[in-house]
């Protein structure tokens, strides 16, 4: 197990590599950079400067030498300087943190404690009246686009009945709040948030567990658990509950590179102080070295969640052994 | 001897795709204590249905009884509570299946799976260290070898042959005093189908078991059986003791099952050279959503006259407990 582990951790670099390279040429080839971003309002600004900022960012190289010193700088966990305001990428990465993973975290939690006993249910009860408005709220979670959700939540919520604040992770008088004032604070931003963060992927869950767990339910096993004499409760929870599980890990997997990546155009409506804003922002202004400091840790996380995902399976799955 | 169950006119329907499906019809059966009764029938004839129905095992949604008794002991399966029905399921009558690999959990244990049974069956409570005790004497009885590795180990671990022991060392767990066995050795080797046969067998004499043997392999019946029913389209046509059939088959069905049976001294490799091209059965087994008039067999029978389209046969009586449905049997 500890050399598949090691194995699968080597066969990444050249995976890496080859998520870095294409990003690094997709976020060059888009038009306009760096120097565009901070001088190209301004008619003050002469050709001249502007080829100064270039050649000070390095940009006036070839594209493959760029690459390679970039690459060279990250081997070394140097991310570099943000084009922006030359602070370091990796201390404006850690910064957003925080927020993203406390937005995630939560929004996860929520769909695996709700999405999963939906979905079980429903399976069990598969057509009852109960199974059929879960279909519809699904059918209505895929549908709904996160962001206009997430709009129309804000005109009834912060707007109109006005119980709840809108943007931001806390209130501009924040720092006066006593300690449970400000975790009231805290929690109010985050209603919404994690409420539309949730939803679509509360419908994709509970869909996929019902699926999971009905086609558990169709083994032979289970005919087996029955005809032992165990009760219904017990032929569920005790043999079609475990096997159900188990696809349903590598969604788990899956989504935790999404608890760092942070969603870029969810965490910019409600102005989130997390990795996808600046993920979003750095993009906007062509800021290549957030941009691809961002993207590196995206792609490790969604590696490495793969990775887990994988070794989880081999726990709950006796039948799964890596060699 | 004393009729330990019977089953009375038991109607079973399927719901597939908007068609009904007729199971089976007016089916009846009597299982004597400490015999053996076979049960053959062509794929589709609505065997396992039967088996599946007398634990009430039909998923609801896919079909249901409509009407019939199920008497265990003269009390009515299918009108118990299902708190009742927990008590004689698994525990009076135990089954086990066709194939064994998908019949068991995948994700536990054997020790788990026969541990489950016991704690749910045993009157008293068992300590963890009378608990081994037991599962490794269950394991000892099917003849698993090394037992104190097999109970650690998961079902994809085994061999065929060794998770069919395990499934019945599970349905044993109970001291049951019925076995249904439906199709238990279809999935196996022709080696290993031998070997469990013979355990099944010995088994049976030993603890007192009354056994059903679903299959659809006449040399099965011979080898195991003390009775025989044959079965067509969902109902039983032929009835008697397992000699008199092989010897005295008096359904044109039956017969026709019996002839392509290949017998030894045809094999190819016999040096008799008494060759014979093996029997089949003109035609197909009914669509049970779309079944023939009269007798369900007659558009395959060699004997059918006009009479046979007209209405079912009744189950008669031809020979002292010899039971035929076929107008022209005596013909």
């Amino acid at each position: 197990m500890l050399e598949y582990i090691v194995r699968r951790l080597l066969f990444m670099i050249p995976l890496l590599l080859g998520i870095t390279i294409i990003t690094f040429v997709v976020v060059h080839l888009s038009p306009g950079g760096p120097a565009d971003m901070l001088t190209g309002l301004s008619p003050k600004v002469s050709a001249e400067a502007k080829a100064r900022l270039h050649s000070l960012y390095g940009l006036d190289k070839p594209l493959h030498v760029q690459y390679w010193l970039w690459l060279s700088r990250l081997v070394r966990f140097d991310f570099g300087r943000s084009f922006k305001d030359g602070r370091l990428v990796i201390i404006k990465i850690l910064e957003r943190l925080p927020a993203t993973l406390l937005l995630n975290v939560l929004s996860l939690l929520l769909i695996f404690f709700i999405a999963l006993p939906i979905g079980i249910i429903s399976a069990v009860r598969q057509d009852s009246f109960f199974d059929k408005g879960m279909t519809v709220f699904v059918f209505l979670g895929f549908s709904v686009p996160a962001f206009w959700l997430a709009l129309l939540l804000m005109v009834l919520f912060g707007v109109v009945l006005g119980w709840l604040p809108i943007s931001g992770m806390h209130s501009v008088n924040f720092p006066y709040f006593s300690f449970w004032g400000k975790l009231w604070d805290i929690i109010k931003h985050l209603i919404l948030p994690v409420f539309v963060s949730a939803f679509g992927g509360l419908a994709y869950l509970s869909r996929y567990s019902r699926t999971s767990m009905l086609e558990v339910l169709r083994q032979d096993y289970i005919r087996t658990a029955r005809a032992k004499g165990l009760s219904e409760k017990k032929v569920i929870y005790r043999h079609a509950l475990r096997n159900a599980l188990i696809p349903i890990v590598t969604l788990l997997g899956l989504s935790l590179p999404a608890l760092i990546g942070g969603g870029f155009i969810f965490e910019t409506i409600f102005a989130w102080p997390g990795m996808g804003r600046l993920g979003y922002q750095a993009i906007m202004a062509r800021d290549y070295p957030v941009i691809m400091g961002v993207g590196v840790i995206a792609a490790l996380l969604t590696l490495l969640g793969n990775l887990i995902a994988d070794i989880t399976y081999a726990f709950i799955d006796p039948r799964i052994r890596y060699r | 001897m004393e009729k330990i169950l019977e089953v009375k006119n038991l109607s079973v329907e399927f719901y597939k795709g908007g068609k009904v499906i007729q199971a089976l019809r007016d089916t009846s059966l009597t299982l004597k204590r400490n015999e053996v009764l076979g049960i053959v029938g062509e794929s589709g004839c609505g065997k396992s249905t039967l088996a599946l129905s007398i634990l009430r095992l039909i998923p609801e949604k896919e079909g249901k009884v409509i009407s019939g008794e199920i008497l265990f002991k003269g009390e009515d399966l299918l009108r118990l509570s299902d708190k009742k029905l927990l008590q004689i399921r698994g525990d009076r009558i135990s089954i086990i299946f066709q194939d064994p690999f998908t019949s068991l959990n995948p994700v536990l244990k054997i020790s788990k799976q026969i541990a489950e049974s016991l704690i749910l069956h045993k009157k008293e409570n068992l300590s963890t260290h009378q608990m081994e005790k037991e599962i490794i004497e269950l394991l000892d009885l099917v003849k698993l070898p090394k037992p104190k590795d097999t109970m650690l180990s998961y079902p994809h671990q085994l061999s065929g042959g060794m998770q069919q022991r395990a499934m019945i060392a599970i349905a044993l767990s109970s001291n049951p005093e019925i076995l249904i066995a439906d199709e238990p050795t279809t999935a196996l080797d022709v080696t290993i189908q031998k070997e469990i046969l013979n355990l099944l067998t010995e088994l049976q004499k030993k603890l007192g078991l009354s056994v059903v043997l679903i299959t659809h392999d006449f040399g099965i019946v011979a080898q195991t059986c003390q009775r025989v029913s044959v079965m067509y389209a969902g109902i039983i046509v032929e009835e008697a003791s397992t000699s008199e059939i092989f010897h005295n088959p008096l359904h044109p069905y039956t017969k026709g099952l019996l002839e392509s049976l290949p017998s030894r001294e045809e094999l190819p490799s016999s040096s008799q050279g008494k060759k014979r091209r093996l029997k089949a059965i003109p035609g197909q087994v009914p669509d049970p959503s779309n079944l023939p008039s009269g007798c369900k067999f007659h558009p395959r029978c060699p004997k059918v006259i006009e009479d046979c389209k007209l209405e079912e046969p009744r189950l008669r009586e031809i020979v002292k407990n010899h039971w035929v449905r076929c107008i022209r049997a005596v013909d």
